[in-house]
């Protein structure tokens, strides 16, 4: 893990998140938290789980990125201006960021990283089918069932 | 010098704490879905930080709970926007200030 990497992606991932959180227009939002999750996957494959970035691009920058983007499009008709604005919010934001950081100071966490052998495909897939095969089944039945809902929640309703 | 766990970990608040400002001071409801799950992606880069700098990185505990994470989120956003889309069709704003009928 190199420092200049890390710095990089820092930057690039807080600096998204921050557009997509305040941009005024919906669509550069969007496309600013593509650039956030794009981040947060650099950071897995910085810590070593290639897996989880590619999942989480898969996921996320395909999935939930056009989900949001198809979303502002069937939504957009007779907008009015919605770019109101709490600044509570952010004093709310801002005082718990300084009360996790004063957690994450006041804790002992052991900061050296182990030498680890990658995490490979196979051995994820190993411990999915033995060790948490029935998690791996409830979030089965839990996808089924979001599918469904969001089907009927957005289905026309009959005349 | 290498980044720590302590660095990833307020990193991992910045975001999550910028997903909250979305979530709680925009009146849009996607804007608000775009803050949840900033939350839960800095909630998942906790869990892969403490994967690789706990004492036994050869138990993928860490990994195997951000990947069922990252499945939550996507029945979470897809449930989510089709409520935003069900809102639409029925009231013609997206503005979480305007769905008001349920205040006494």
């Amino acid at each position: 893990m190199s420092a200049a990497a890390f710095i990089v992606i820092a930057i690039f991932t807080l600096a998204g998140a921050i557009a997509a959180a305040t941009m005024p227009r919906l669509i550069h939002a969007a496309l600013s938290l593509v650039l956030a999750f794009i981040g947060i996957a650099a950071f897995y494959f910085l810590l070593g789980a290639e897996f989880v970035g590619l999942v989480q691009i898969f996921v996320y920058v395909g999935a939930v990125a056009v989900l949001i983007v198809f979303t502002i499009l069937l939504t957009r008709r007779g907008q009015e201006d919605t770019r109101g604005f709490s600044w509570g919010g952010v004093v709310v934001a801002i005082a718990v960021f300084c009360g996790l950081v004063w957690a994450i100071l006041h804790t002992r966490v052991s900061d050296a990283a182990p030498q680890i052998d990658p995490l490979t495909v196979k051995r994820i897939g190993e411990v999915l089918m033995t060790n948490y095969v029935w998690p791996l089944q409830c979030v089965g039945l839990l996808l089924t069932a979001a599918l469904i809902g969001a089907l009927i929640l957005v289905a026309e309703e009959k005349r | 010098m290498t980044p720590t766990l302590t660095i990833f970990l307020i990193l991992s608040a910045a975001l999550f704490c910028i997903g909250l400002l979305a979530a709680l001071s925009r009146r849009h409801a996607i804007f608000i879905l775009i803050g949840i799950d900033l939350m839960l992606a800095a909630a998942n880069v906790n869990f892969v930080a403490f994967w690789r700098f706990s004492p036994e990185p050869a138990q993928p505990t860490g990994v195997i709970v951000a990947i069922f994470s990252i499945a939550i989120a996507a029945a979470e956003a897809a449930v989510g926007l089709a409520l935003v889309i069900a809102v639409y069709r029925h009231y013609r704003t997206t503005n979480v200030d305007k769905l008001n009928q349920l205040k006494g």
